[in-house]
């Protein structure tokens, strides 16, 4: 372990800033477009009073999941015991916590009244799972922070299996509570069920992972520091064991819906004849995030290739924000049923499907919360000693004899 | 017992009944001194505007569908001058009641009937709201605190009966008894502002005016009350009851 050594990006290519410099573009539109969001009103999104999130929800809970799962690799050395992966652990805590701020950056950008974010912070509900999540947020950050604390000053290597333990603990509830903003839905036929707690926590491992590879390789590659095959590979396969889990469960979200009578229009809906949800549903949840990706990374041989590698990451990233899209709109577009065995109508756009269609500036607001985490991890990885100087076999081998 | 003891039990028979009669006069002093005051408090609470909300009040409405007529739309007018909604064709457009028609999925049979709020007893906007804007007051109506809505639209997510619309760009013309705005969430109040003076909200008398009388507002706990008289005589239902929500708004004719 001692062979370990970590260290900041000391060399500035021009290679790192222009990087750093996109990112930051990106992040400065998506705070532009909050702007513009605010000084207009919602009016200029494509949200509206039947669907009331849209694209903003779909970065924002995306990230927010994600982040839990950036924490995987943190997770697997210090609670886990695998020493393998220790030399992982650092990045991955900067990573969660960078996806969180991204995430909520874009939540809290988007209320009606952002300027009210101190309301938020000091008048809480008991009984909100919303509330409860601000709680959770904090608790994140706090637990991730202090981890990171022990696991960078040699000093407090002692506490090190605590605290990544208590941040374990802390990711679970955490996207169970993200989880349970939809689950606890009761009026609502997409949602309304215990299921998607434990089934955001399995897709954060997925997209969690998946962003960590990638933030990994392009660390790795763009720095010229040594990455070997071993790590990858086992990556590789423990995301492959993750997407695999994911359509495990959402295979049995839809079973369970098949099942009940009164879900059929509903499944119908999302499976058959929902257009652009259906599209979303089979094309970009089930076959780019899931089915081919795990042709990838569950082949050794196909994984082996870095460039199949970033594919099936990428592949997973698009795939989650499908899933995000037919979870979160399509189950707003489905209509609530008010007056079951009648066919409804009304001027408020009873019992039709919601019409949605995200607006520029919503779009970039959500693309902005990914680039304020980038931004997160391309500035700590500069400035701080997140990556060991070198990932390649011969370093990481003999921890994985030990 | 001996002279001597009798004698003292006499005096002191004397001291208490003084003591009595100083005690009782004192209080009656007091009492008179203390009751004017007591009376003028009593006439403030007396006035309307000066109680404060009580739960032993439960405003509702029963909806009578059998009645509503096909087509008119009197109460959703009524209600959108009085609150200062300016509503439309958009899916952005606010809606504190709407006319829903409705059509037997086996029969054919059609019916017509306004959905506002239903001002449920367990409210999940109250529920879900992170900040407590959203609330019930003790009378059974469900508002939104537009000082501590912060626009997340949780409440919508939450709400079964789409009550609610969220304010998607900057409004002029508002009612000054009916404040609103911009990136907050509003339903129907009731007409708090009028049930608080005494009057029916605007969609009752609406109803009332075209002749229809199809919605009968009232006091759900007061047995003697029209309302409660009819929902205890007659059959008469929720929407979505079988979420147990308990609202305020009742139907029948359906």
């Amino acid at each position: 372990m001692a062979s370990i050594t970590f260290s900041e990006l000391k060399e500035t290519s021009t290679r790192y800033w222009f990087v750093a410099g996109l990112i930051g573009l990106f992040a400065a539109l998506g705070l532009g477009s909050a702007y513009y969001m605010e000084h207009h009103g919602h009016i200029v999104t494509g949200m509206n009073n039947s669907i009331v999130w849209g694209m903003p929800h779909v970065f924002a809970v995306f990230l927010i999941v994600a982040a839990s799962g950036a924490l995987n690799a943190a997770s697997i050395a210090s609670v886990f015991g695998k020493m393998v992966y220790k030399p992982l652990a650092p990045l991955s805590g900067l990573l969660a916590i960078g996806l969180l701020a991204g995430g909520l950056t874009v939540l809290m950008l988007d209320l009606g009244r952002p300027d009210r974010l101190i309301i938020a912070m000091t008048y809480l509900n008991p009984k909100s799972v919303f509330a409860w999540n601000v709680l959770l947020y904090t608790g994140f950050f706090t637990f991730v922070a202090v981890y990171l604390w022990t696991m960078m000053d040699k000093t407090m290597g002692a506490y090190t299996k605590a605290a990544g333990m208590a941040a374990f603990i802390w990711r679970l509830v955490l996207t169970t509570g993200t989880g349970s903003i939809f689950g606890f839905l009761v009026a609502r036929e997409p949602y309304n069920t215990a299921l998607l707690a434990p089934m955001f926590i399995i897709l954060s491992f997925a997209y969690g992972m998946a962003l960590y590879l990638l933030v990994l390789i392009a660390a790795y590659t763009g720095s010229g520091r040594p990455l070997g095959d071993a790590i990858l590979q086992r990556l590789g396969r423990l995301l492959g064991v993750f997407v695999a889990a994911s359509l495990y469960f959402v295979f049995v979200y839809h079973l369970t819906n098949l099942y009940f009578t009164k879900q059929h229009t509903f499944e119908k809906f999302i499976l058959l004849d929902g257009g652009i949800y259906t599209t979303m549903f089979w094309l970009g949840q089930i076959i780019i995030g899931g089915v081919l990706p795990l042709i990838i990374l569950l082949n050794a041989k196909l994984r082996a290739s870095r460039t199949l590698l970033v594919t099936a990451c990428l592949m997973i990233v698009l795939g989650g924000l499908a899933q995000m899209y037919v979870t979160i709109i399509g189950g707003q577009a489905y209509p609530l049923d008010i007056f079951p065995g009648w066919q409804e109508s009304s001027a408020f756009f009873d019992g039709a499907i919601h019409h949605y269609a995200p607006s520029v500036p919503e779009t970039l607001l959500g693309l902005g919360g990914l680039a304020i985490a980038l931004m997160i991890v391309t500035l700590g990885i500069k400035v701080l000693r997140f990556l060991p100087a070198s990932l390649a076999d011969a370093e990481v081998d003999p921890h994985t004899k030990a | 017992m001996n002279q001597s003891q009798h004698e003292q039990d006499q005096a002191t028979q004397a001291v208490d009944e003084h003591r009595r009669n100083f005690i009782g006069a004192s209080a009656a002093l007091a009492g008179l001194t203390v009751a004017p005051g007591v009376v003028v408090y009593g006439l403030a609470q007396a006035k309307p505007e000066a109680e404060p909300v009580t739960n032993k009040v439960r405003w509702g409405m029963l909806i009578d569908s059998s009645k509503c007529a096909d087509g008119c739309t009197d109460c959703v007018s009524a209600c959108h001058t009085e609150n200062g909604v300016q509503s439309g064709p958009l899916e952005t457009d606010p809606h504190w009641i709407r006319k829903v028609e409705l059509k037997d999925m086996r029969t054919g049979r059609q019916q017509s009937l306004p959905v506002p709020c239903q001002h449920c007893e367990e409210p999940p906007c109250v529920d879900v709201c992170p900040t407590g804007a959203s609330f019930k007051r003790a009378d059974g109506i469900v508002l939104v605190d537009r000082h501590i809505c912060i626009g997340c639209r949780y409440c919508m997510m939450a709400c079964p009966y789409k009550a609610r619309s969220f304010i998607h760009e900057t409004l002029t013309d508002q009612n000054p008894d009916v404040p609103r705005g911009k990136g907050c969430v509003e339903s129907c109040t009731l007409c708090v502002h009028r049930v608080d003076q005494g009057q029916k909200p605007a969609c009752v008398e609406a109803c009332t005016k075209a002749g229809h009388e199809a919605i009968l507002f009232g006091d759900l706990n007061d047995p003697n009350s029209e309302i409660a008289k009819r929902i205890a005589t007659k059959a008469t239902v929720q929407l979505r009851a079988d979420l147990a929500l308990n609202p305020g708004i009742r139907y029948e004719g359906f």
